[in-house]
């Protein structure tokens, strides 16, 4: 090895064959066998991942998944622009807007989930109550749909500040000059925000769209608490199903369908790269 | 096309924060800039040339004082409605888009017809050397590139009177500077049209300017052609702003026709102490490095300094000379010589300045 960095990278590529790749590697066999607890693991090949992919309740994961992701996508991204542009940008109130807005991104998964389960309890929850007092009528417990959409809520809750502030950052690094410039140029507002911040945001979305595209696809604790993943499948999302089987012994059928969930999750992320790097780069716009 | 004028102008950014104790970044500025004239505001970092181009664009609005434009009261308006065009330090872009929209974007703001907007943008690159690249990413092009699309989007309006350029060829490339410096005066002839350069460097100042203004601390020192700059410095400051190096500013005292320095004297001739008409007082003494005499041999009349530092320029040398006199306060001066001379640190040389060259100032002031 002639290039020396290789040595300050060992320890690294150990931990993470420990961590990381074994596992999977682990998961990968186990795909391949049918296996019950304490009984002998049959080589089955690829039947595992035959029976996921015809089972209907993967399917309807994999769709409320993805139905999931767009929505977060759709509501917490252009929410977060319009929040950070509203924020002061000096002067007295930025702190305490920047710390109120960080205390949910301060909050632990599964203590957003109980103190949401606490909110839509149906006897003491408070959204309950405000339903109840508005003339309307709101269950988690009963209604799939506000089930899934009070998951969506409490997501948009919880992660729509790590947007804000990662567009809030975006903002204060745009010098002056380029708002000055269209001024000058006689830009109006929306073609200021289209052609100036917009495009000057590219970096900071592009890190926001993935972070909350992959985070996403990983929520777990929170249908858990909140739903338990119903009712019914209503908010049995992905990991949450894979999780299901994996604790009722089907493991072989539990890693098949965790490494197809993997791979959604790399193609979908590769795919939104691609995506938003191409996006405005030059070209003919009008 | 415009005459621009500063009123009485006095700028302090401590008003608007509302404190007691004011700074002013401009103060008692009074300038008139001629119609279709190339200028330059010339002056060290943080002199408030850049909040003087501000008050012009009116990106800012003064504390006290007026703007006009052709005669027009124009303090209060928008930097839009005063049809200015503005380059920034760096090149400011739309880089989500491609040359053509870049140049296209404030005729499209203007909702110009389409036809109308090729038609301009097209002579506008020709103009600019930019014909080829329409059609190319501005994430393609280089610094300098970059920087003519800024100066194109001001000019690409039929209603623009004035361009003023804030240190535009801070960020180019020097390979390029000196190009894209010659091919902006050429624009600025072109369109004959009133252009305000702000730099803290005196070389692009002195070839782009037709008239320079010299500012020191929110103040005009003094404006004049690059010549009369160079050759009649009203202040030491601007004599040793002006020229690289600067001129020497050595302390001395007059009494009668001759001019004591530190260390040696130089008689003047008596028409120029009648001039001046001050005996007995303090004074300094002005001359330029290049308009020195370096001699090797001593002969009458000359003065012996001492060599400390050799600086090879390319095409001459910077002598720093010392002479010492026993004191710490050593005696320093610079003179240019030929590149093809050999001195050596320690060398004793032998100086003659030349009384055509001598400029005399007094409390700030030339007076001779």
């Amino acid at each position: 090895m002639k290039n020396r960095a290789w040595y300050f990278i060992i320890p690294m590529i150990v931990l993470m064959s420990i961590g990381a790749f074994l596992p999977l590697m682990v998961v990968v066999n186990y795909s391949q066998n049918y296996i019950f607890a304490g009984s002998a693991a049959t080589y089955v090949g690829l039947a595992n991942f035959v029976e996921v992919l015809h089972d209907s309740q993967f399917r309807g994961a994999v769709s409320r998944q993805f139905i999931f992701t767009f929505m977060i996508l759709l509501i917490e991204i252009p929410l977060g622009i319009i929040v950070a542009l509203a924020l002061p940008k000096k002067g007295f109130w930025v702190a305490p807007c920047l710390v109120l807005l960080g205390i949910p991104l301060l909050i632990p998964y599964n203590v957003v989930g109980i103190i949401w389960r606490l909110f839509t309890q149906s006897d003491i929850g408070v959204i309950p109550k405000i339903f109840e007092v508005l003339g309307g009528y709101y269950n988690v417990t009963l209604d799939s749909f506000d089930a899934s959409s009070t998951i969506l809520l409490l997501d948009v809750w919880h992660w729509t500040p790590l947007v804000v502030l990662l567009v809030y950052a975006g903002l204060q690094a745009i010098p002056d000059a380029y708002y000055q410039a269209a001024a000058i140029d006689g830009a109006s507002s929306w073609r200021t925000f289209r052609f100036v911040t917009l495009p000057k945001l590219r970096s900071v979305l592009t890190l926001g769209i993935l972070l909350r595209l992959m985070d996403s696809f990983k929520i777990y604790s929170e249908p858990l608490l909140l739903t338990g993943g119903g009712p019914g499948t209503a908010t049995t999302y992905l990991s949450l199903f894979v999780a299901r089987k994996a604790e009722s012994y089907e493991l072989g059928y539990a890693s098949a369908a965790s490494l197809i969930y993997f791979f959604i999750v790399l193609v979908m992320s590769y795919i939104a790269f691609q995506i938003i790097t191409r996006i405005g780069k030059g070209g003919k716009v009008e | 096309m415009a005459r621009i004028e500063l009123k009485d102008v006095s700028h302090s950014f401590e008003i608007a924060e509302g404190k007691e104790k004011l700074e002013w970044a401009v103060k008692d500025m009074n300038i008139v800039w001629e119609d279709g004239t190339a200028n330059a505001l010339l002056g060290p970092s943080g002199c408030g040339k850049t909040t003087m181009l501000n008050i012009v664009s009116g990106l800012l609005t003064p504390s006290k004082g007026k703007v006009y434009i052709d005669g027009k009261d124009v303090t209060e308006l928008s930097t839009r409605e005063r049809h200015i065009a503005q380059v920034f330090q760096f090149p400011v872009i739309y880089d989500s888009m491609n040359v053509y929209n870049n140049l296209a974007f404030p005729l499209v703001n203007m909702k110009l017809p389409k036809l109308k907007i090729k038609e301009k943008v097209r002579k506008i690159a020709k103009i600019l050397g930019l014909i080829d690249y329409l059609d190319t990413p501005t994430s393609k092009l280089n610094s300098a590139e970059k920087q003519k699309i800024s100066l194109g989007r001001g000019i690409v309006r039929d209603d623009t009177l004035a361009i003023l350029l804030d240190e535009p060829l801070t960020v180019i490339d020097p390979k390029m500077r000196g190009k894209l410096r010659r091919q902006l005066k050429i624009i600025q002839r072109e369109l004959n049209i009133t252009a305000i350069y702000v730099t803290h460097d005196q070389h692009e100042a002195l070839t782009f300017a037709d008239k320079v203004a010299v500012v020191k601390a929110g103040r005009l020192v003094q404006i004049g052609s690059p010549h009369e700059l160079y050759s009649n410095p009203e202040s030491p400051f601007v004599g040793y702003f002006i020229g690289s190096p600067g001129m020497n500013i050595l302390d001395a005292k007059l009494k009668g026709q001759t001019l004591s320095l530190n260390g040696f004297k130089i008689e003047l001739s008596k028409s120029i102490t009648d001039k001046i008409g001050i005996e007995n007082s303090e004074c300094q003494l002005g001359i330029r490095p290049e308009e020195i005499i370096t001699n090797r041999e001593k002969t009458t009349g000359t003065i012996p300094f001492e060599v400390a530092i050799i600086e090879n320029m390319g095409s001459y040398k910077i002598l720093t000379l010392v002479r010492k006199n026993g004191s710490d306060r050593n005696l320093r001066i610079k003179t240019r010589v030929d590149i093809i001379t050999s001195y050596f640190k320690g060398d004793m040389v032998y100086l003659e300045f030349p009384e055509e060259y001598l400029k005399i100032f007094k409390d700030n002031h030339k007076i001779y």
